[in-house]
């Protein structure tokens, strides 16, 4: 009785690529940003099939124009916060390939050094505020990074990405309610990639998208684009990060993608429909964005020359970590407190 | 110096810190124009204005989620929740996300705010809205959990709390709210951690906390007037950091101790300083530790029965005697 | 390269291959599928994530490998990813089946003061013990009166408890303390604390003092025998008026020159020769009766005090004692002696004589059985057989006993022996 998400081209409601005006120099940079993604997941599960990345790890293979469009359209000093799926968005914000592989191999040259893991990504300096691990939990987080902007009068925006999973937690709605009466400068990114990890989203809600069809409830527009076209994702973000500059509150974004991989590295997703990864396979992101960018004028070489250059820059990185020694056991106790320690007694 | 009640002193405690510190904000459900449930933040929204003492919707993870993004942006937030018993609907934040962001993010974050809570029992409420939290609190590495039991205490520890770098959860006791203390004047900051010696005395030590530290008095001064037992009352005061080298120094003195604790009996706070004093003065002891304690039930509504639950002065005064007789 | 069993889930230690896609020879590309595997959480498809030619397979359809074993090899061709390297030092050890490679190297932990706190174990657990809590006649006892009852001497199974149950409490132990019984002044002293001790001098001017590792030891070792060595002590005089004569004789015009101190060394080794059930050292559960005499000689040193033994010193010639005991004594003052020539024994002599002290009574050196005081030789008057008074040279010594090893009478017996010997000193030229 759901409504069965069709893997079908998303409607796009909000820009019409065709008509949208890019510098070719930014659209240079957004593929650079989707061949970084995508061979960084792609590197990340061969260090799992090695055995060289342990624990958990959720890959966004597929799902790269949301990452890249965001980023793309951000500031110097705006702030992120992502969600456990968060390679691809940490990655984006400019943080070292070396940094995010290594905290995945758990070596000391790591961004937190082994103690955040793969689902916690964290880097400050690159205005990466942290991946959170439970659903929902960094909407209201990412509601207070905003409110703390308008009340010292900055300019920057917080965004905040999430699953279509999040959209039927608590927190979600208290954070959309919190962001629009105090009409903080955050914007909500929802990536429905159709599942929310085993469990298509449209088995379990009453409406067609999860994060647009709520939009009204908080007096915010209704926003689906497609997720896979990184210019769609690059434009609604600007216009999105415009409206919270001047103001003019959050702004709540579905993005229609979808997973290559399971959910988790233990999940070898066989709960989809055959054929459902092929028909996707064939609107994949860098795969329509090349196709674009030939129209314009670019050629083919010259993209594979980015891919070869960045994944000579992800063969180094990789290396980097392979000699770079595991992580420190001497940081077992620190940093529990701002004391730098863990004692709390004396 | 002036006397105020244990609610004036949560105003004052906010206000001076507010005035210090414009990075100190404050949002909570009903905290500015109603100024509290319980009253206890009157004032505040006139003195600071409504971009600084924030109502918000009844959305307790919005709450503490906001907070903490404040928190680690560059403000320093005070968050209201009203009763401490609502905390179980925004654990995430209390369980997950305050006490681990630092160490998980390798020191990159810090989270200054200050969760300040109704705690306790004695009104009446019904188990839903009477419960000493402390321990749902205290087990977690990278939070501070603090209980103040007197006007002047919750101004110091107060301003202590904001002023301190890592989250503190500030369990006011709602029962204590009308008391009435000496407050001096001026700005007063107290230290976290650092436990108060109430009353001095050779044959026992009393450890409470909260409503149990004015029983514990009371029946200090019985135990001494009828029984001739000379009992140290110990206000512990500040449970993470823990100020155990007071407490072991005093069980040193008497080779005997007694915690008073309101919550149910599983787990309570006391459970975790018995086990510390069970190890570390073993050889100080001088018969076993006891906890007195409400005992393992909900709490009931009806004024009759909640006060047999909660530990009175009278079976505190009779646990101890009983004990210390052959 | 390597291909490894991959984990697939957080909690999954092995997994089963159920599918080969390759056989050994074929060529593989990157994003080939290799083989399939099941494990109880999950089934799923594994490719290759580098071309080559596959080499071998070590982990055929149906059998079931450990998370991070090598179940086949593929021969790389060309640029390929970086695979694991040897030296890989996060120990994805490849091997068959039976354990899951696992780190599990304990992290080190930081060293700290004796007042920091062990962050894995969070406690600063006392780091002695006092006693059992039931004695062996029955009777409880709480811990503070156990703690007290050692440090103040007090014998537990002697005290009358007054808590619950009969339990001995530290008021009971108090009491038994005041009243007398083997209490003694450092009760006070050692439930002090330093601070406590410091009040009690704050309008004198004084100079704090370190303890230094001699000191201390010297401390601990001499508390724990006066209160856990059951002493007792035989005094005697005897006359060495020709012992005190021998010994001029000896040193007359030659370079070798004995002591009396010597002499008694010598005596008193003569002496357990004779005695030998009292040439005994305590060892807990049972007795260890020596047969040679090693006599220890107390010597102060700046700051305190050793006791360097003489080997064998019942069968050294004295002048050959009289040398060893100077290289001895003069090793200690540099402090210089090996443990080995401090430690064992059955006894040791200790002699004030040079200050001018009569007699005195020493603490037993355990687990030395007895200790000899000796003090200064001196003229006394003596009434001789005859009735009429005559002046003499006497020494007064002092014996002190443990009495679990060493009895009144055969102590008694051993301090007769030793008379006869100083007041008959040739025999210790024989």
């Amino acid at each position: 009785m759901a409504n069965k998400l069709a893997p079908s081209p998303p409607t796009t409601i909000h820009g019409q690529s065709d008509a949208i005006e890019i510098p070719l120099t930014k659209r240079m940079e957004m593929y650079r940003l989707l061949s970084l993604l995508r061979q960084s997941e792609q590197r990340a599960y061969d260090l799992f099939l090695q055995n060289l990345i342990k624990g958990t790890s959720h890959l966004s293979l597929g799902q790269e124009a949301v990452a890249a469009g965001a980023a793309a359209a951000m500031q110097p000093g705006d702030l992120s916060f992502c969600t456990y799926r968060g390679h691809a968005h940490t990655l984006a914000r400019g943080v070292p390939v070396e940094k995010v592989l290594g905290e995945l191999m758990g070596r000391d040259n790591g961004l937190m050094r082994g103690k955040g893991g793969s689902m916690h990504l964290t880097s400050i300096e690159h205005g990466v505020m942290g991946s959170y691990a439970i659903i929902g939990a960094h909407l209201p987080i990412a509601c207070g990074a905003a409110w703390r902007a308008q009340y010292k009068g900055h300019k920057d925006v917080s965004v905040c990405f999430f699953g279509d999973g999040t959209t039927n937690i608590g927190a979600f709605h208290e954070a959309l309610n919190f962001a629009a009466y105090m009409k903080l400068p955050v914007v909500f990114v929802c990536e429905n990639n159709l599942y929310m990890e085993y469990t298509p989203i449209a088995d379990v809600i009453p409406v067609k998208h999860p994060a647009a069809d709520r939009a009204a409830a908080y007096g915010l527009d209704r926003i689906v684009v497609d997720g896979n076209d990184v210019d769609v994702v690059y434009q609604t973000m600007s216009q999105a990060f415009a409206r919270a500059r001047a103001g003019k509150g959050p702004s709540l974004i579905e993005c229609l993608t979808y997973r290559y991989s399971g959910h988790s590295r233990a999940d070898p997703a066989k709960y989809r429909p055959a054929g459902e990864l092929d028909k996707w396979k064939e609107l994949d992101p860098i795969k329509a964005y090349r196709k674009r960018l030939g129209s314009l004028g670019v050629q083919n070489d010259k993209l594979d020359a980015i891919d070869a250059e960045i994944l000579k820059l992800i063969d180094d990185a990789t290396k980097a970590c392979q000699a770079a020694p595991p992580t420190s056991t001497d940081i077992l106790f620190t940093d529990v407190y701002a004391d730098g320690g863990c004692a709390w007694r004396n | 110096m002036a006397e105020l009640t244990y609610r004036e002193a949560v105003a004052r405690g906010i206000a001076q810190e507010m005035a210090r510190d414009e990075n100190v904000v404050f949002l909570g459900e009903d905290i500015a124009k109603a100024g509290g449930v319980f009253k206890a933040t009157v004032g505040l929204l006139e003195q600071f204005g409504p971009k600084r003492v924030v109502d918000t919707a009844i959305s307790e993870q919005a709450i503490l989620g906001a907070a903490m993004g404040a928190a680690m942006t560059g403000l320093k937030p005070i968050a209201e929740i009203m009763f401490a018993d609502f905390i179980a609907v925004c654990y995430d934040y209390i369980a997950n996300e305050f006490p681990k962001t630092r160490y998980m993010t390798n020191g990159q974050v810090s989270i200054p705010l200050v969760v300040r809570c109704g705690n306790g029992g004695g009104a009446r409420f019904g188990a839903q809205h009477s419960q000493s939290v402390e321990n749902w609190c205290m087990q977690f590495p990278g939070l501070k959990v603090v209980a103040p039991s007197s006007p002047v205490d919750v101004v110091g520890l107060l301003a202590a709390a904001v002023r301190d770098p890592d989250p503190v959860i500030f369990l006011e006791h709602k029962s204590l709210y009308a008391t009435k203390g000496e407050v001096p004047d001026g700005e007063i900051v107290d230290r976290l951690g650092v436990a108060k010696i109430l009353r001095p005395g050779k044959d026992a030590t009393i450890l409470a906390l909260g409503m149990m530290v004015p029983r514990a008095l009371q029946a200090a001064a019985t135990l001494q007037s009828e029984h001739g037992i000379d009992c140290e009352v110990i206000d512990v005061r500040s449970l993470v950091p823990l100020d155990t080298q007071c407490i072991l120094g005093s069980v040193a003195r008497t080779g005997r101790v007694f915690t008073v604790e309101e919550n149910p009996r599983q787990l309570g706070w006391g459970a975790e300083l018995v086990s510390i004093i069970a190890d570390e003065s073993f050889y100080d002891l001088d018969g076993p530790p006891i906890r007195i304690t409400t005992p393992n039930i909900p709490l009931p509504a009806a004024d009759a029965l909640e006060d047999l639950a909660i530990p009175s002065v009278s079976r505190v005064v009779e646990t101890i005697r009983r004990s210390l007789s052959a | 390269m390597n291909v490894l069993m991959p984990q697939l889930g957080e909690t999954v230690a092995e997994g089963t291959i159920t599918k080969w896609y390759k056989a050994v020879g074929d060529s593989v590309a990157a994003g080939d599928l290799l083989f399939d595997i099941e494990t109880d959480k999950t089934s799923m498809e594994v490719p290759a994530v580098a071309a080559g030619v596959l080499r071998e397979i070590r982990a055929q359809n149906g059998q079931t490998v450990a998370v991070g074993a090598i179940v086949a090899i593929v021969a790389e061709s060309g640029d390929a990813p970086p695979g694991p390297l040897e030296k890989d030092a996060s120990g994805t050890r490849p091997q068959l089946a039976d354990s899951p490679a696992r780190d599990s190297a304990e992290p080190a932990v930081s060293g700290g003061t004796s007042r920091a706190i062990d962050p894995y174990h969070g406690l600063r657990t006392p780091e002695k013990n006092f006693g059992k809590a039931r004695l062996p006649g029955g009777a409880r006892t709480t811990p503070l009166a156990r703690r007290l009852a050692l440090e103040s001497g007090i014998e537990l199974a002697t005290v009358q408890g007054s808590g619950p149950r009969g339990r001995v409490v530290a008021a009971d132990v108090r009491r038994a303390s005041l009243s007398g019984g083997s209490a003694n002044a450092t009760m006070t002293s050692s439930e002090a604390s330093p601070d406590q001790i410091k009040a009690l001098y704050t309008s004198t001017p004084y100079r704090e003092l370190k303890l230094d590792n001699m000191r201390k030891t010297i401390a601990r070792r001499l508390s724990e025998s006066k209160q856990q060595v059951p002493h007792f002590y035989l005094n005697a005089d005897f006359d060495v008026e020709a012992l005190i004569a021998l010994r001029k004789e000896i040193n007359k015009g030659g370079t070798n020159r004995v002591s009396v101190n010597d002499l008694l060394v010598k005596a008193y080794a003569l002496a357990m020769q004779e005695v030998p059930e009292a040439n005994v050292v305590w060892a807990g559960d049972r007795l260890l009766q020596l047969e040679r005499s090693d006599i220890g000689v107390a010597v102060a040193v700046p700051g305190g005090l050793v006791t360097p033994i003489v080997r064998n010193a019942d069968t050294r010639s004295l002048l050959n004692l009289a040398n060893e005991l100077a290289g001895l004594i003069a090793r200690a003052r540099e402090r210089k002696l090996l443990a080995s020539e401090y430690t064992g024994g059955s006894a040791t002599v200790s002699n004030l004589g040079m200050y001018g002290v009569r007699s005195f009574q020493a603490i037993v050196n355990p687990p030395q059985a007895t200790i000899l005081a000796v003090g200064a030789a001196e003229r006394r008057p003596i009434e001789a057989k005859d009735g009429t008074l005559r002046a003499t040279t006497m020494l007064s010594v002092s014996l002190s006993v443990d009495h679990r090893a060493v009895d009144g009478a055969t102590a008694g017996k051993l301090l007769a022996a030793f008379r006869t010997i100083v007041e008959n000193p040739l025999r210790i030229l024989l």
